[in-house]
């Protein structure tokens, strides 16, 4: 048998058992099989158990078990490293309690906090010489690992809980979706639920809009003096939570797509 | 050949990041796995810096995958690379097994068939790494449950044969060794003189648990003495060489850990005084 039979038989055992496989591989392998069999399948289930403790926590061990099972009998792993085996995870729990989208949301904001734990370093705008910029044609630049989630349930609530060993308040589905905003402050991952007009206001930014066109967008909803006031807050967050990373104020800056 | 190092170190593991970053820790140098760090910033990669900051790095891999038959993966090299550059480590290591084939990774080493085939291909795999990272690799006997018989050459005819082919140098994990021989009934006193000891440039010392039919690499207990005395028997035939114990479950005190190397060390200063 080549080398490359003999491996793709062996990955058909590890995934699914395959005992045509096995019996090509050889009689007097049997016990070595299981053994790796079994390392496979445990390594996996522990990896998804260290990547999603507040979801194991929220729908108990024997159910979270059942997932971790459905999930590594149908995705394989694909990655070179074991941290990327749970990006799928949240798409198996949502299939499975596809009535229950808070397990499925909870997976999520776990799955995007391990992954903002190591990505890439950004460093943040200091405060100093903003005095300077030209803040009407200036250009924000954001973290590139700032992520957004959409959640159509009270999960950011219950993950919260969980975290804060509180008493989790019952899943509840939302009318209006919550969105979390997500990002990194030095090596502190940090999460917050932001309103509508926050997030608007992040996404036109990220789309290339000079700070001027912002405000001038927000005043023609809120008026002068509270608009002024209201992006004034939110700048001021936003730098002081090591969110922004440029500001370019020379001109044409702005993004052609606004 | 790989410039050699003595000494006596340890398995970096996170339960004790706080202890070697805090105080200075009677080691010579520390191995981490490469993996844990092939991330792109955060927390674990400044960490990495700080620690090679204090002491000597090894890196050793897990996922290369030298042996697998639709050739490595380049974008795991290219992050190992990085890697490399960044921490300018001792020894980058990795095992003699394969992980994945054809996109899936089982993410365990896996035993390979002592076949001349596989030979080539775990040789062109090692050329192929040793290219990208820029010099020469020590690969990693490994513990198996399974014995490709028949086979074209034994395990230490395998190693010593791509040790002569690649270049790449030896890291003898000795519990593996012990491993090995209780699970497929060879001599490990044989292998140990057999290998290609000019070579040898690291020793893992570790744990093993007894499963249902086999001997278990579960580096989740102290050395045993049947892997001692393997150590002391071998210790006398090598050169200059950094040995570490390697526990990755089970993770006891620093304290613990640290008097298990210094029975290594004493192995080490007994025979140097011989």
């Amino acid at each position: 048998m080549s080398l490359l039979a003999l491996q793709r038989d062996m990955r058909d055992w590890l995934i699914r058992e395959d005992r045509v496989a096995a019996d090509r591989i050889g009689a007097a392998a049997g016990s070595g099989l299981a053994v790796y069999q079994n390392n496979y399948r445990t390594q996996l289930v522990g990896c998804l158990e260290s990547s999603f403790p507040r979801t194991r926590a929220w729908i108990g061990e024997d159910m979270f078990l059942h997932a971790a099972v459905h999930h590594i009998d149908s995705v394989p792993p694909i990655n070179w490293t074991l941290d990327a085996y749970g990006r799928d995870f949240p798409t198996t729990l949502a299939r499975l309690h596809a009535a229950d989208p808070e397990i499925a949301e909870i997976a999520g904001i776990e799955l995007a906090l391990e992954e903002l734990f190591v990505a890439a370093d950004s460093p943040a705008v200091g405060l100093n010489g903003l005095g300077d910029v030209d803040w009407d044609r200036a250009v924000l630049t954001f973290a590139p690992s700032i992520d957004l989630l959409h959640l159509n349930s009270n999960g950011f609530a219950i993950w919260s809980a969980l975290v804060d060993q509180k008493e989790p308040p019952a899943p509840q589905y939302l009318e209006t979706p919550d969105v979390a905003l997500l990002w990194r402050q030095g090596e502190q991952c940090r999460i917050r639920t932001v309103d509508d007009a926050e997030l608007q206001a992040l996404l036109k930014l990220r789309c290339g809009m000079t700070f001027g066109a912002l405000c001038r967008d927000v005043a023609q909803l809120l008026g002068e003096e509270a608009s002024m006031t209201l992006v004034g807050r939110w700048l001021g967050l936003w730098l002081s939570d090591h969110m922004v990373v440029a500001i370019d104020d020379r001109e044409q800056a702005a993004s052609p797509c606004l | 050949m790989i410039p050699s190092f003595s000494g006596f170190g340890l398995g970096l593991r996170k339960e004790h990041y706080a202890d070697f970053l805090d105080h200075r820790i009677a080691v010579d140098f520390l191995e981490v796995i490469s993996e844990n760090f092939m991330v792109d910033g955060g927390r674990p990669r400044r960490i990495l810096r700080d620690i090679r900051a204090r002491y000597p790095v090894a890196l050793h891999g897990v996922s290369m995958s030298i042996g697998s038959a639709d050739g490595l993966d380049r974008a795991y090299l290219a992050r190992l690379r990085a890697l490399v550059d960044d921490i300018e480590p001792l020894f980058v290591s990795d095992h003699l097994s394969w992980s994945g084939i054809e996109g899936f990774s089982s993410h365990d080493l896996l035993p390979l068939p002592y076949t001349q085939e596989a030979f080539d291909i775990v040789s062109a795999n090692i050329d192929c790494a040793q290219n990208v990272l820029g010099r020469a690799m020590l690969i990693e006997n490994p513990s198996t449950y399974i014995d490709f018989a028949p086979a074209d050459m034994t395990e230490w005819q395998f190693i010593d044969a791509l040790c002569a082919r690649t270049g790449c140098g030896l890291l003898l994990d000795v519990n593996n060794v012990f491993v090995s021989a209780s699970n497929h009934g060879f001599d490990p006193v044989a292998y140990l003189d057999a290998v290609p000891h000019e070579r040898v440039r690291q020793i893992h010392l570790a744990g093993h648990s007894q499963g249902d039919h086999l001997l278990i690499d579960t580096h989740d207990q102290a050395v045993p003495p049947s892997v001692w005395q393997l150590y002391a028997h071998v210790l006398p035939k090598l050169g200059p060489v950094a040995t570490m114990i390697e526990r990755d479950d089970a993770i006891p005190q620093l304290a613990d850990l640290l008097a298990e190397l210094s029975t290594a060390r004493r192995a080490g200063k007994l025979e140097e005084a011989a």
